[in-house]
């Protein structure tokens, strides 16, 4: 049998004395897609900088494909889409991707495409400074999505995101999912989470409260998850 | 080679961003001429004294305006968190600091190109005699201030006081690199015969280098993954 997508074994993390992760353990297998729930505070953003290699565990480790997550390999396999958009204003967008680019190994060819896809080729040699609040949204999702990811990892993906972007990114991650590759996203928006989850996680004060497959009743009833494991809506 | 050609597109992309905004350039440059020219009014220096203390001037200018070029180098990361979707790049920390340091030397140096023939000109020192080893001794002098600089503008970079705590760290080590830098710069500055000593600060800057570039590329990743 394959090594799961993601294997967190026992992860703590602490900032000072305070646990802010406190003994997370799950697998997720590939073509899986986790919404990580939880209020603010819970921990869901200090797990994924932990899943991304962004942040080192105190204790306990986690797996990616088997692989350490800082190894290189592993790295050029995962896509992260934060808060921020992680673009540098004063850059163009085709210089942005082209940058971010050569560290993935992408030709410019791609960089191309991908402009075209999220509808930004006819100002791809502007600076992004210029671009409005959804154009530089399209564009942090390009360059998540650029090296063709196998693990998706997304920090609250939907908030502040316009309608065309929450069209463009559903569409993307419904396409990465269905191509087998592993989204984890955290979010406070749980009916569009519930809706593109095969698995549900609670965090509460960095404690997996609930873990397991999303069922119906999560889809039907959003507010069900946390009078049932606890934590606050 | 692909750590190499991540460093350099991470260098690329921070002179490009330079070169576009020219945060770093117009401060650094305005206040290096700035200086040099109040010296040259407040001292009014003789040939005697100039060949004395030329290099100690040049050096006090350069590792100032060095302390702009280097904050900026991390810094330039924290607008819409680009540090996160570096350090989660296939690029590692050696890779990152490689890429920031070279862009820091490149500008640094560059400053320093264009102030040679304004300190020439003010102090009336005919500056370019030994021409090849005076940059081969600037590029040297440049190099420790731009790798040290960068080792802790990296670690520096998420503090609030960042702008004080980065030269309160960088000076006190960088003394030996710019104790070295001053004395080899006054020799070649002036035309001097090559003292008994060049050699051995030769030795040490060269020395101090290769240490502090060791380490630092070894040290990057603990340091950006926190």
């Amino acid at each position: 049998m394959s090594a799961p997508a993601v294997a967190a074994a026992g992860v703590w993390k602490y900032f000072g004395d305070y646990p802010a992760l406190r003994d997370v353990r799950f697998d997720l297998q590939a073509g899986e897609c986790l919404a990580l729930l939880g209020r603010n505070g819970a921990g869901k953003t200090t797990l994924l900088r932990i899943l991304g290699g962004l942040s080192g565990a105190s204790k306990g480790g986690v797996l990616i494909d088997g692989g350490e997550v800082r190894a290189s390999g592993t790295r050029a396999r995962i896509g992260w889409l934060g808060h921020s958009i992680g673009l540098y204003d004063e850059l163009t967008a085709r210089e942005n991707l082209r940058t971010f680019g050569t560290l993935y190994g992408v030709t410019a060819a791609t960089v191309s495409d991908w402009l075209e896809r999220v509808n930004l080729a006819h100002v791809a040699d502007s600076p992004v400074r210029e671009y409005s609040r959804g154009m530089r949204q399209r564009l942090a999702v390009a360059r998540a999505f650029l090296h063709g990811p196998r693990l998706l990892l997304l920090d609250e993906p939907l908030t502040s995101l316009d309608d065309k972007a929450i069209a463009l990114l559903q569409g993307l991650l419904t396409a990465a999912r269905a191509g087998g590759a592993t989204i984890i996203l955290s979010t406070h928006q749980i009916r569009e989470a519930m809706e593109l989850a095969s698995r549900v996680a609670l965090l509460d004060r960095g404690r997996l409260m609930h873990f397991g497959e999303r069922t119906a009743q999560m889809l039907d009833d959003p507010g069900y998850l946390y009078r049932t494991y606890g934590g606050e809506a | 080679m692909t750590a190499l050609r991540h460093a350099a597109a991470i260098a690329a992309k921070d002179l490009r961003s330079e070169f576009r905004t020219k945060e770093s350039i117009n401060s650094t440059l305005s206040f290096s001429v700035v200086i040099l020219l109040l010296f040259s009014f407040a001292f009014d220096p003789s040939p005697d004294m100039i060949a004395e203390f030329g290099g100690g001037l040049l050096w006090i200018v350069f590792a100032f305006a060095g302390a702009l070029i280097v904050n900026r180098s991390f810094a330039r990361e924290l607008p819409n968190d680009c540090i996160d979707v570096l350090v989660s790049s296939p690029a590692s920390g050696a890779s990152l600091f490689l890429g920031k340091a070279v862009a820091c030397f490149v500008l640094l140096f560059g400053i320093e190109c264009i102030c040679l023939p304004v300190f020439g000109v003010f102090y009336n020192v005919t500056w370019w005699r030994s021409l090849w080893e005076l940059l081969g001794v600037l590029a040297l002098g440049t190099w420790a201030m731009a790798c040290v600089g960068t080792f802790f503008s990296a670690l520096t970079v998420n503090l609030r006081l960042r702008e004080l705590m980065l030269p309160m760290l960088m000076y006190p080590i960088l003394i030996p690199a710019l104790l070295s830098v001053m004395m080899l710069t006054n020799t070649l500055l002036t035309g001097q015969a090559m003292p008994s000593d060049f050699g051995v600060w030769l030795r040490l800057l060269i020395g101090f280098n290769i240490m502090f570039t060791t380490l630092s590329v070894y040290l990057a990743e603990t340091i950006l993954v926190r």
